[in-house]
């Protein structure tokens, strides 16, 4: 049994069926990519997972136990992160700071009312934050106002946040859409980084073939809200149905 | 130092020398002159004024500057600490102590209640709902809970709440043996007593009222200003950055802005309570949603989310209201006295309806000019005096910078 079971999935928006029947399994300590056309409803799955949308039928296990019903802040404290199509970080605050809010996260629960003592001399926390930020190559920026880093940087860190909790599965929508090609490919080596010396799930959703076949040891094609195929990354580039449904229309494009 | 940085330790201190200076600082006029008439500020009642509109914009500043929570309504909390100040004085007795105990935990209790149901929405639909419960208390203190006649008259209405000479006062005196009603003080101190300073033509005055309430506006001071550097007022300000990234990383936003809700909540019924200590009397009008409106006002005017921004934007806004509600038409008549008598009248009249009673007025004007060109309220205003005297913006800037590199000193 995989990390992650998707059993029979329904949901609808009014008359659009977004997913049909989706069932998936996703191995632990595998990546996992799904694509599909837009409205595919790939977004939706993943809000499925998260606690964001709750689907009209179906389970949603994160190892043996249902995620359905529970709170997103529930769920990510079960062991699923999430990053964001266009990243979510706290704008306001320096870089160092958004890296702390996880890591108290993470130790302290989903509530704590430490209000008297000072942030800053938490050595815990502090070291955590800042030994996360070197791995991902902003130590120098730690001071730095969030909200003025580039796109690139916002998203490192984003991905950084996620992974200073230790997630056991880490769920990306779409991490490279609008980036530079050099920022891709420098979002590709994080993940294979992360890929190869953290104990993790990757579920990845992307458009960019290229980060998809650099990364995935399975590939899930989702069309109309049903996966057509699931399988290797070579089977699935010959497979004349993806062709048919997907490849062939990003190559037109 | 006391668990606060160099430049926290720093702002800490000036704050207690201008609060321990304060009848200095205050009454810079000789008695008697016509500039002290008018500007000098040193008088007891305005000076607890000062620091007790203080505590209520500091922990204002907890649940706006942090959370970004606007709460339209916390003069209900401001009126709730009064009115349970008062019934203290009543049944048990006329030390301070047990009042300013019980108005902050009867605020507390209702800024629960309030929080609760009112943080189910956030924006522009929280600060209606807050608005909308603290106009309920308002009713509910002016006519349905204080009816006169009837034997469940918790505010007395329109009058206001005051002491009576047949109350029991079970731990002290309903009357003093002159038959008058007993004063409010902190174990036997009265708070009206003060110690008066003659030098040469200056009058100082220590006020006992003043001094406590000073005090407790340092303690609160200080508490907020740990909470502002704790991992809570660092989650506080996380949840006005970004809700979304919060739930999906692990927290619970309800409970912090509940939190912040109940302290500032907490901080206003201390406010409140401390009103009445200096006076015991409090009318259904502290509650009134212009009051709320006025305490929104201070903590713009001073700086929202700075540390030291609401004790100036309540100073400003109280000194402001007293010197301009203080003009009338015959002091103006003898401030443009030199003038001729034409344009003497003439200006009179153009400047009547800003001053005296249309202090409003004016007040709004200077708010609306310290929005538009210090939308960091005053505490912006005083940085870029700071930079402009020095002219060294540039090199502090950096050197801040420096600072910010080295935090944890
Ligand atoms: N909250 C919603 N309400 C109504 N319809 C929705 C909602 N969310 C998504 N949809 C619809 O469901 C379908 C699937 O959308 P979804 O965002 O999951 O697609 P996607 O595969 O992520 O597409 P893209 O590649 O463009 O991100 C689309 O037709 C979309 O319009
Ligand atoms: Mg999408």
């Amino acid at each position: 049994m995989g990390i992650l079971e998707v059993k029979n999935v329904n949901k609808r928006f009014g008359g659009l069926q977004a997913l049909g029947d989706v069932n998936l399994s996703i191995a632990e300590h595998s990546v996992h990519a799904i694509i599909g056309p837009n409205g595919a409803g790939k977004s939706t799955l993943l809000n499925c997972l998260v606690g964001k949308l709750m689907p009209d039928t179906g389970s949603v296990l994160f190892d043996g136990q249902s995620v359905l019903g529970r709170k997103p802040y529930q769920i990510n404290q079960m062991g699923i992160s999430r990053v964001f199509q266009t990243p979510e970080i706290f704008g306001d605050l320096s870089v160092l700071e958004n890296m702390m809010i996880p890591c108290f996260a993470k130790r302290d629960g989903s509530f704590g009312l430490n209000a008297m003592t000072n942030m800053l001399k938490d050595r815990e926390i502090v070291e955590r934050a800042e030994h996360m930020l070197e791995e991902m190559n902003m130590a120098d920026k730690r001071h730095m106002h969030s909200a003025s880093l580039s796109r690139g940087d916002k998203r490192r860190l984003e991905i950084g946040m996620c992974l200073s909790q230790e997630p056991r599965l880490l769920l990306l929508d779409e991490p490279t859409a609008g980036m530079a090609r050099a920022d891709t490919n420098n979002t590709i080596d994080l993940l294979k980084q992360i890929r190869d010396q953290r104990d993790i799930t990757i579920v990845i959703i992307e458009h960019d073939m290229h980060v998809v076949f650099s990364l995935a040891e399975r590939i899930t094609v989702l069309a109309q809200g049903t996966p057509l195929v699931e399988d290797t990354p070579d089977k699935i580039k010959g497979h004349p149905k993806v062709r048919e449904a997907y490849l062939g229309e990003t190559q037109a494009a | 130092m006391l668990g606060l940085t160099k430049k926290d330790f720093t702002l800490f201190v000036v704050v207690i020398v201008m609060v321990a200076l304060a009848p200095f600082l205050l009454n810079p006029f000789p008695q008697g002159s016509s500039l002290a008439q008018m500007f000098n500020a040193g008088y007891p009642d305005l000076m607890q004024r000062f620091v007790i509109f203080g505590i209520l914009v500091i922990g204002f500043n907890i649940l706006f500057g942090l959370t970004g929570y606007l709460s339209f309504g916390h003069a209900a909390f401001l009126g709730v600490g009064s009115y349970s100040a008062v019934w203290m004085f009543k049944l048990l007795g006329m030390n301070v102590i047990p009042g300013i105990l019980l108005s902050m935990v009867v605020a507390g209790i209702f800024a629960l209640a309030i929080g609760y149901v009112s943080l189910r929405r956030s924006g522009i639909y929280f600060s209606i709902l807050t608005l909308a419960f603290a106009q309920m208390s308002y009713n509910l203190a002016y006519s349905v809970l204080g009816n006169p006649s009837s034997n469940f008259n918790l505010t007395n209405g329109e009058t206001g709440l005051q002491l009576l000479l047949t109350d029991p006062r079970i731990l002290g005196q309903s009357t003093t043996p002159d038959g008058s009603l007993p004063v409010t003080n902190f174990f036997g101190i009265a708070m009206r007593d003060s110690y008066e300073l003659r030098l040469g033509d200056w009058l100082f005055t220590f006020n006992a009222g003043y001094y406590l309430c000073g005090i407790i506006m340092l303690i609160s001071f200080y508490i907020s200003i740990r909470i502002f550097r704790s991992p809570f007022g660092m989650m506080l300000r996380a949840v006005k950055s970004n809700q979304q990234r919060m739930n999906y990383t692990g927290l619970n936003t309800k409970p912090y802005t509940l939190a912040a809700f109940v302290i500032s909540g907490v901080y206003a019924g201390l406010a409140g309570g401390l009103l009445s200590s200096m006076d015991p009397l409090a009318g259904a009008e502290r509650m009134h949603w212009t009051a709320s409106g006025e305490i929104v006002i201070m903590a713009i005017l001073g700086g929202v989310g700075t540390l030291i921004g609401p004790i100036l934007g309540a100073g400003f806004n109280e000194y402001f209201k007293n010197i301009l509600s203080k003009i009338n038409d015959s002091v103006l008549h003898q401030w443009l006295g030199f003038l001729p008598d034409g344009i003497e009248d003439f200006l009179v009249t153009i400047i009547h309806p800003f001053v005296g009673k249309g202090w409003h007025l004016t007040l709004g004007l200077l708010f609306m000019i310290v929005i538009i060109f210090l939308p960091g309220g005053l505490v912006e205003g005083g940085k870029r005096l700071g930079g402009m005297i020095t002219g060294r913006t540039r090199r502090s800037a950096k050197a801040e910078a420096k600072q910010r590199n080295h935090p944890a000193e």
